[in-house]
């Protein structure tokens, strides 16, 4: 079975605010959830599935009663940055199954202001009692080695991933929403102070509160609906692990999620107009647009040089929005940001400045855990509603 | 290098590690290696995940390895930050797996990927030490 535009996503909402001291997790939730639900014209009454993570308390079962929902269909898959586009993933396999027919996925957290910090792991994961002793200064660590790692075997350079980073500003400029607003430079990148070697702080994508919510609907309900939706034509997922201490870190999971996604959508690379390509750190970004085959393996450190990620114009414009490196990184996770990128994108709906002329065919990618640690990769392959 | 000793916190160890964590007080290193298929295994679990064994025995590893991949880490939390600049390396042994660790005994600046290192041990004070690695002399 095939999901192949059995599902479109009807309506989006990306909570527009980077600091929200004045609001409990479960209420940012609601508060995306009520966006998202209204973007589409339908209501929290209208919804019977709900996706979320474990943020908020007891996941789905707390966020259900606290929403008032009546569910046939529940998932709290936990992957980390990458949860959201499985979720969207299997609305659309429960939708076409017959299990249900609008879902709601939903995002929030405030590691800004504090309180209701995402840890993933923790004490209690079989690997910890190996991994915990070493000073792991959070995930970076794990990603400044997998930089390392790929610098040493295909001569990744610093200035190469910068360029990653001035891209993403070059669009968070027109995003009034953005944390870093204002453009920078491959010095200024360069020159910002050394987190874990080799990546600076200008590698690191922003802390942000906030959240954010899609909703998944039949093709009957979105017949009846207003709003432009967007065609959910491929998925794919995976977990990849240290596999017994065998760990390559030169390669993410997207070397396994991305085939299958192109496979079912049955369109190649070459046809993608935009993609929204998950950043928390400039290596990530890298890493990613090789394993997806959007460049030969080894070879992303000379393909993004020289305004290639930049829209429009660019060979493969990215993360319009400014993505986690410049304008939101919710909850720590930068999952559903990129879902709601991609479907701004197909709506012709982004800054004016960024849109990709005639957007027909975009992909979001979402990483979670370490990347090429212990991972999760997640794609999904979206279309305008008559693709 | 900083002349202090890199923070060295007690694992907690579990009914399917307390031998390799015992052996540690001893200087030894120990693996596990599959009794089916003769895999090394990493972590220690008493479990195969590449044949699905549950038989398996520990055995002194050589304590040589190269490292794999590493990073400097210059900003970090709590009594780490006081360690700052400290090196997170993924050391691959002899052996064969890629194990999470630090490298220690030298410049930070001077590690490089495939630098041959050996096993050193850091007592925590509590019938356990953890395995670090410096460079081979």
């Amino acid at each position: 079975m095939s999901i192949r535009g059995k599902a479109l996503i009807a309506g989006a909402y990306e909570h527009p605010r980077r600091e929200i001291p004045d609001r409990t997790v479960p209420q940012i939730h609601a508060e995306v959830a009520v966006g998202a639900l209204g973007d589409a014209g339908l209501a929290l009454s209208d919804v019977d599935a709900y996706f979320c993570d474990s943020s908020a308390g007891f996941g789905t079962l707390s966020m259900a009663e606290y929403l008032g929902l009546r569910l046939s269909y529940v998932d709290s898959t936990e992957t980390g940055g990458s949860s959201y586009l499985a979720h969207v993933g299997h609305a659309a396999a429960a939708i076409a199954a017959g299990k249900c027919t609008v879902a709601l996925v939903t995002l929030a957290g405030r590691p800004r202001s504090g309180r209701g910090i995402v840890r993933p792991g923790g004490d209690s994961t079989p690997e910890g009692e190996f991994e915990g002793l070493w000073g792991l200064a959070g995930p970076v660590t794990n990603y400044a080695i997998a930089a390392r790692r790929h610098m040493y075997e295909f001569g990744t350079t610093s200035e190469q991933l910068a360029h990653i980073k001035v891209a993403a500003s070059l669009h968070a400029q027109h995003n009034p929403h953005a944390f870093l607003p204002d453009p920078v430079t491959v010095e200024e990148v360069l020159d910002s102070p050394m987190i874990s070697d080799p990546l600076h702080r200008l590698d690191c994508c922003v802390i942000t509160d906030g959240g954010g919510a899609v909703v998944v609907v039949s093709p009957e309900v979105a017949r009846d609906l207003d709003r432009t939706a967007v065609k959910i034509l491929g998925h794919g997922e995976t977990v990849k692990h240290t596999d017994n201490g065998r760990i390559d870190v030169t390669y993410s999971g997207a070397v396994w999620s991305g085939p299958r996604a192109f496979e079912e959508a049955g369109v190649t690379p070459g046809d993608i107009d935009y993609v929204s390509i998950y950043d928390s750190f400039t290596i990530t970004v890298l890493e990613t647009i090789e394993d997806l085959g959007f460049c030969e393996k080894g070879q992303g450190g000379r393909f993004v040089m020289d305004g290639a990620l930049v829209s429009p114009g660019g060979r493969l414009p990215f993360n319009t929005d400014g993505g986690g490196l410049c304008n939101n990184h919710p909850a720590n996770r930068g999952g559903m940001t990129k879902i709601i990128e991609a479907v701004r994108q197909l709506r012709g709906e982004t800054a004016p400045a960024v849109q990709v002329p005639d957007c027909r065919l975009a992909l979001a990618h979402g990483t979670g855990g370490s990347l090429a640690t212990r991972m999760g990769s997640a794609t999904l392959i979206l279309g305008q509603e008559d693709a | 290098m900083s002349e202090d000793r890199l923070p060295t916190d007690a694992p907690r160890p579990t009914s399917a590690t307390q031998e390799f964590w015992a052996a540690t007080s001893d200087g030894t290193l120990l693996l596990q290696r599959c009794d089916a298929c003769g895999t090394v295994i990493w972590y220690p679990k008493g479990f195969c995940p590449a044949c699905s064994s549950f038989a398996t025995s520990w055995f002194a590893a050589s304590g040589l390895g190269t490292v794999y991949s590493f990073t400097v880490v210059r900003k970090a939390a709590g009594a780490w930050q006081k360690a700052t600049p400290y090196v997170v390396a993924y050391v691959e042994l002899a052996e064969g797996p890629r194990v999470l660790t630090n490298v220690v005994g030298c410049d930070p600046g001077s590690v490089e990927v495939g630098m041959p290192v050996q096993v050193v041990f850091d007592d925590t004070g509590e019938g356990t030490a953890l395995y670090r690695f410096r460079p081979l002399p």
